[in-house]
C-alpha cells in the first residue's frame, strides 16, 4: 500500500460547503406542500393525564391534524436495542415507550399531543390552545433514591424502579476479603452528574409519504440511518423496510444524542401517511434539553485497596445508574458492557467487582454520550488513583508506573486478559504517561507548585491514564451480551469504467471528516489520486446497509469494510491484468496503481483495468464484467485506544475559581490516517470533558422540574473557559484490523474529566484532601478549602 | 409588512409578517440557509450575520427591524467562488468539524477582526464568547482567527 495520503494532514474536502453556507442540514430542506409539527409536552415530571381537549386546536387556522396518545399512533412505541438481564436471569424491565404519552406522563417534556399545521407558527399557536388537565403525582429523579422502598414508582411493573441489577468481575466475596485485608483503602462516594449532549444543530425530521409509490422518505438528523430504518419499520410501525428511505445528509454534531430512534421520527412518519403530505419538525433548544437523550448520571461508591508498597489489591464499585423514564436505544449497554468491562483500566488489579443497579426515574431518558460508560469508569479509576496517591503520600505518576500492565503489541506478545471479560488488543501505557510527564516538565512543576502556595494562587496538577474500548464490536460477542443488532459495518466500492471510484459507507459523518479521511486510504490502497475518489453516506437508498457512527467505530469497522472491498477489487483486477499482460496472476504485483509483472517492465495501469472490466472485449473467459464489490466487516475484537491526560490548574484561594493553565493530551489511537482530524477530535473531546469537570450538569428540582432547560441555565464551555490543548501521540497499531486503527472520537472526553478534578484536588491538598462533587464550581471549591 | 433590505449586496423588497425574525426571513424568504438556528435565544451564535457591518444574532432581531439595513450572511462572504481570507483560514487550520456553528463563527470572526485587526489570543477568546462550538474545543477556531488576522494584515 502506498502512503501518499495516509498520515498526512490533508485539508477537508467537506469544508467548502460548510464555510460558504451550502451545507445541507435537515432543517434546510423545504419540500412542496410541507406541513409543520409542534408538540404539547408535559410540564410535569409525573402526572396523570386526566383529560385532553383538542377541539380549539383542531379549529385553529391552518391546522390539518391533532393527535393524542388515544389515536392509533399511541399504540406504537420505540424499543430498546440491548437486553441486559437481572443477576438471577430474569429479563430486564422494559415497559413500552409510546410515541405520545398514554394515561400518565413520566418526565418533563414528554410528548403528549402533536399539532400539524400549514405553518410552524400556526402549529405552535394551535398547540397553545390544547387544554390538558394534569394531576401532578410524586416524582423521583435520583437513581439511588429511586430504588429504595417507598420511592414514587415510574412503571407499575418495575418494582423499586429497578430496570435490572448486574455485576461483572470476580466473585464479590473474594473482592470483599481483599478490600478488608488491604493495607490502605481509598473510598469515594460521588455523583457522576447528568449531562446534556447539546449538539448545536437541534434534532430535525421531515417525513414524506408518497402515495404514488407507497413509499416513505424520512430526512433525519441521525448518526445511523439504517438502524433507524430497521427499528422504525420492523419494531415500531410495522411498515415494509424496502419502501422506506432514510436520508441524513449533513448532521450538525451528535456526540451520541443522534444515535437513537426517537419517538418524533416514527410519529411524523406515521402521520405523513395519514395526511398524505410531508411534515417537518425541528426541535427548539429547550425541547432539546428536555428530550435529547442525556448522558452519565450515576451515584457511585468506589473503593480501591492497596498493599503497603502501593500495589492495587482490589477494586469494588457499586453504582446506581439512572436510565430515565424510558429505555432509550442503547441505554442499557452504557452502565454495563460499556462501563464495567473497562474497570481493569491500565492496571494489573487482580480482583475486581463492579455491581450496577439500573433505575427508572421521572427524568428524560439517558443513553450514550461521548464515551458512554467509559468516562464514568475512567473517572472512578483515575480519581481513586490520585486520591490514593495523596492519601498514601506516593507520587501519582509513580503509583501508576507501579501498577501498569507491561507493554504488549498483540502480535509477539498476547493480548491482555482482564478480570472483566475483555481481552485488550495492544497497549503501552508507560509510553503515553512518560511523554505527558516530559511535556508538562513534571519535576519543575512540583517546585513551582510549592512556591505558589505562598501567593494565594494555588497550582495543582492532575493525571489521568485511561483506556477505552472502541470499534464496537464483534457481533457474536455483543449478541451473547444482549445486543439486539449486529455491529459489523458495510463498505461498498464501485469502480467506474473510467477508473474513478465511488465508495458507499454505512458509517455516518457528522463532523468527523469521513469524506476526506476515507478518500485518503482508498486512494492509497488503489495508488490513485484522491481527486478520483468520492465517499457517499447518509442515504439508505444508496448504501446497502450500515450500523452508523458511534463508539469511535467508523475507521476501525467502517474503514475495514471498505478495505475488504478494495481487496476484492484488486484481486479481480489482477485476473484481468494477468489476461491482458499474458502473465500468471501469481507473478503480478499491485503497486503505485499498476499491476506489474515481477522482474519485468511490463505493467498495466489500474484505470485500464477498470475500463476493460466494463468493456470486456478482450477479457478472461468466465469472469464477470464490472468492478463493484460490497463487504460486511465484523471485527475480531474491540480496539483499545489509551493515553495520558495531564491538567495544570490554578485555584484562586479567595474565590475558588479554577483556571486551566495547561492541558496536555498524549493519546495512542493506533495508526493515524489524518493527524489534523485526529487532533481536532481530541481537542473537542477534551473540552467536553472539561465541561463536565467544571461547568455542566442537568439539574432537576425535588418535584422533577428541569431547572437547566436553556443555555441561560446550563453552562457549556465557551472559548474563554479553556486554553489551547497541547497534543502528542504514541502509536501502537491495532493488530486485528487492516488499517491498524483504534478510534479517536471519544478519547478526549474520557481522559480529560478526571485530570481536571485531580488537578483541583491536588491544588488544595495542602489544606485538605477532599473530594469535590462535579461540576467543580467556585462555590464548591471554595467550601472545600474552608476548615471543617 | 413590506421591508426594503439589502442582502449580500443586492436590494430586495419583501412582504413579511411582523413576527418573522431576521433569521427566519433569511432562511425561509431568501433561502439563505447558511444562517443556522441553534437556540433561538441569542445564546449560541449560530445565526450571527452582519447588519450594517456589525455582527448581530439574527434570531433576536425582527425582519421589520432590519428594514433599510445592509445584511451580509455567510453566503456573501466569498466572492466569485474564492473563499474570504477568514473562511480560507478556517479551512487551512481545521477550524470546523460538523459545520453547524461555522457560519456564525466566521461572521463573528469578521467582526472581531474589523474592530481589532491584531487581537491577542485572549481578545479572540473573549470575542467568541457569544458563540458555542461543541466539536472543536475552540482550539482550531482561535488558531484560524489568529492566522486570518495575519493574512488580512499581510
Amino acid at each position: 500500500m502506498t502512503t501518499n495520503y495516509i498520515g498526512k494532514p490533508i485539508k477537508r474536502r467537506e469544508d467548502n460547503r460548510f464555510l460558504t453556507g451550502k451545507g445541507k442540514y435537515t432543517d434546510d430542506i423545504k419540500l412542496p406542500g410541507m406541513l409543520h409539527a409542534a408538540f404539547v409536552r408535559s410540564p410535569y415530571a409525573h402526572a396523570q393525564l386526566v383529560s385532553i381537549d383538542i377541539k380549539a386546536a383542531q379549529e385553529a387556522p391552518g391546522v390539518i391534524a391533532v393527535y393524542t396518545g388515544e389515536d392509533e399512533c399511541g399504540t406504537y412505541g420505540v424499543p430498546c436495542g440491548w437486553q441486559v438481564d437481572f443477576k438471577n436471569g430474569d429479563t430486564m424491565k422494559e415497559p413500552p415507550h409510546p410515541l405520545l404519552a398514554k394515561g400518565r406522563a413520566l418526565h418533563v417534556g414528554e410528548n403528549v399531543v402533536v399539532v400539524i399545521a400549514e405553518t410552524l407558527q400556526q402549529a405552535r399557536d394551535a398547540a397553545d390552545l390544547v387544554d390538558v388537565e394534569y394531576e401532578e403525582l410524586p416524582a423521583v429523579t435520583n437513581p439511588r433514591l429511586a430504588v429504595k422502598d417507598g420511592a414514587p414508582q415510574v412503571h407499575p411493573d418495575a418494582p423499586n424502579n429497578t430496570v435490572f441489577d448486574w455485576e461483572i468481575g470476580n466473585p464479590k466475596s473474594e473482592v470483599d476479603a481483599a478490600i478488608d485485608g488491604s493495607h490502605h483503602v481509598t473510598k469515594l462516594d460521588f455523583k457522576n452528574q447528568r449531562l446534556a449532549p447539546n449538539a448545536i444543530e437541534p434534532r430535525s425530521y421531515i417525513a414524506d409519504y408518497d402515495s404514488n409509490g407507497d413509499r416513505w422518505t424520512l430526512y433525519t438528523s441521525t448518526q445511523n440511518p439504517h438502524l433507524i430504518r430497521l427499528l422504525m419499520c420492523a419494531f415500531v410501525l410495522g411498515i415494509p423496510e424496502h419502501k422506506v428511505r432514510i436520508v441524513s445528509y449533513d448532521v450538525g454534531g451528535g456526540f451520541g444524542s443522534k444515535i437513537y430512534h426517537y419517538t418524533e421520527e416514527a410519529l411524523l412518519t406515521w402521520a405523513s401517511k395519514q395526511i398524505g403530505r410531508p411534515i417537518k419538525w425541528t426541535s427548539d433548544r429547550t425541547e432539546a434539553f428536555y428530550t435529547d437523550a442525556h448522558g452519565r448520571d450515576y451515584c457511585t461508591t468506589a473503593e480501591m485497596g492497596f498493599d503497603a508498597e502501593g500495589n492495587i489489591t482490589a477494586l469494588r464499585v457499586h453504582s446506581e445508574a439512572n436510565l430515565g423514564a424510558y429505555l432509550s436505544t442503547f441505554s442499557t449497554a452504557c452502565p454495563t458492557y460499556l462501563h464495567g468491562t473497562l474497570a481493569q483500566g491500565c492496571y494489573t488489579t487482580p480482583l475486581i467487582n463492579i455491581d450496577i443497579t439500573a433505575a427508572f426515574t421521572h427524568t428524560n431518558p439517558v443513553d450514550a454520550y461521548r464515551g458512554a460508560g467509559r468516562p464514568e469508569i475512567t473517572y472512578i479509576l483515575e480519581h481513586l488513583m490520585d486520591t490514593a496517591a495523596l492519601e498514601m503520600g506516593i507520587d501519582p505518576a509513580e503509583l501508576r508506573f507501579k501498577n501498569f500492565i507491561e507493554p504488549f503489541d498483540g502480535v509477539d506478545q498476547p493480548g491482555y486478559q482482564t478480570q472483566v471479560a475483555l481481552q485488550y488488543d495492544s497497549g503501552n501505557y508507560h509510553g503515553t504517561l512518560k511523554r505527558a510527564l516530559e511535556m508538562v516538565d513534571y519535576e519543575n512543576f512540583r517546585k513551582e507548585q510549592a512556591a505558589s502556595r505562598d501567593s494565594g494562587k494555588l497550582l495543582g496538577i492532575g493525571l489521568s491514564t485511561y483506556i477505552e474500548g472502541c470499534g464496537i464490536a464483534p457481533s457474536a460477542v455483543v449478541g451473547s451480551l444482549g445486543a439486539r443488532a449486529g455491529l459489523y459495518e458495510v463498505g461498498h466500492v464501485r469502480i467506474q469504467p473510467t477508473g474513478k471510484v465511488s465508495v458507499f459507507t454505512g458509517s455516518h459523518s457528522h463532523g468527523q471528516g469521513h469524506e476526506t479521511a476515507y478518500a485518503q486510504f482508498v486512494a492509497d490502497r488503489l495508488g490513485i489520486s484522491m481527486d478520483d475518489v468520492e465517499i457517499h453516506h447518509g442515504d439508505t437508498d444508496q448504501v446497502a446497509f450500515g450500523m452508523g457512527t458511534y463508539g469511535s467505530r467508523s475507521l476501525a469497522v467502517g474503514g475495514s469494510a471498505i478495505m475488504r472491498s478494495l481487496d476484492k477489487v484488486i484481486e479481480k483486477g489482477a485476473k484481468i491484468a494477468a489476461h491482458k499482460l499474458e502473465a500468471a496472476e501469481a507473478d503480478l504485483d499491485f503497486v503505485e496503481g499498476q499491476y506489474k509483472v515481477k522482474g519485468t517492465d511490463k505493467a498495466i495501469a489500474f484505470g485500464d483495468i477498470a475500463l476493460t472490466a466494463y468493456v470486456p472485449h478482450d477479457y478472461p473467459e468466465g469472469l464477470e464484467p464490472g468492478l463493484d464489490f460490497s463487504s460486511f466487516y465484523d471485527p475480531a475484537n474491540f480496539t483499545y485506544p489509551f493515553g495520558c491526560h495531564i491538567a495544570v490548574v490554578e485555584v484562586d484561594q479567595d474565590t475558588g475559581k479554577v483556571t486551566i493553565k495547561r492541558f496536555i493530551a498524549v493519546d495512542d489511537v493506533g495508526n493515524v490516517i489524518n493527524p489534523m482530524i485526529v487532533d481536532g477530535q481530541i481537542h473537542g473531546g477534551v473540552v467536553q470533558g472539561i465541561g463536565q469537570a467544571l461547568l455542566e450538569g442537568v439539574s432537576y428540582d425535588e418535584g422533577g422540574q428541569m431547572i437547566t432547560g436553556s443555555y441561560m441555565d446550563y453552562a457549556m464551555p465557551r472559548a474563554d473557559d479553556v486554553p489551547f490543548i497541547e497534543t502528542d501521540r504514541t502509536t501502537t497499531p491495532c493488530p486485528h484490523n487492516p488499517l491498524g486503527v483504534k478510534g479517536a472520537g471519544e478519547a478526549g472526553a474520557i481522559g480529560s474529566t478526571p485530570a481536571i478534578a485531580n488537578a483541583v484536588m491536588d491544588a488544595i491538598s495542602h489544606i485538605a484532601i477532599r473530594d469535590i462533587q462535579m461540576p467543580l464550581t467556585p462555590e464548591r471549591v471554595w467550601r472545600a478549602m474552608q476548615p471543617d | 409588512m413590506e421591508i426594503k433590505i439589502k442582502v449580500n449586496g443586492k436590494d430586495y423588497t419583501k412582504e413579511v409578517s411582523p413576527m418573522t425574525t431576521l433569521a427566519q426571513f433569511l432562511r425561509e424568504h431568501m433561502s439563505l440557509t447558511g444562517t443556522h438556528i441553534g437556540c433561538d435565544t441569542s445564546s449560541c451564535g449560530a445565526c450571527t450575520i452582519t447588519m450594517n457591518g456589525d455582527a448581530v444574532k439574527s434570531c433576536t432581531i425582527l425582519a421589520v427591524q432590519a428594514s433599510g439595513s445592509e445584511i451580509t450572511t455567510i453566503e456573501g462572504m466569498s466572492t466569485n467562488g474564492e473563499l474570504h481570507p477568514i473562511q480560507a483560514a478556517f479551512k487551512e487550520h481545521h477550524g470546523l468539524q460538523c459545520g453547524f456553528c461555522t457560519p456564525g463563527m466566521v461572521m463573528t470572526a469578521a467582526d472581531i477582526l474589523k474592530n481589532n485587526p491584531n487581537p491577542s489570543e485572549e481578545e479572540i477568546r473573549h470575542g467568541l464568547e457569544g458563540n458555542f462550538c461543541r466539536c472543536t474545543g475552540y482550539h482550531n477556531i482561535v488558531k484560524s482567527i489568529q492566522h486570518a488576522s495575519q493574512n488580512l494584515n499581510a
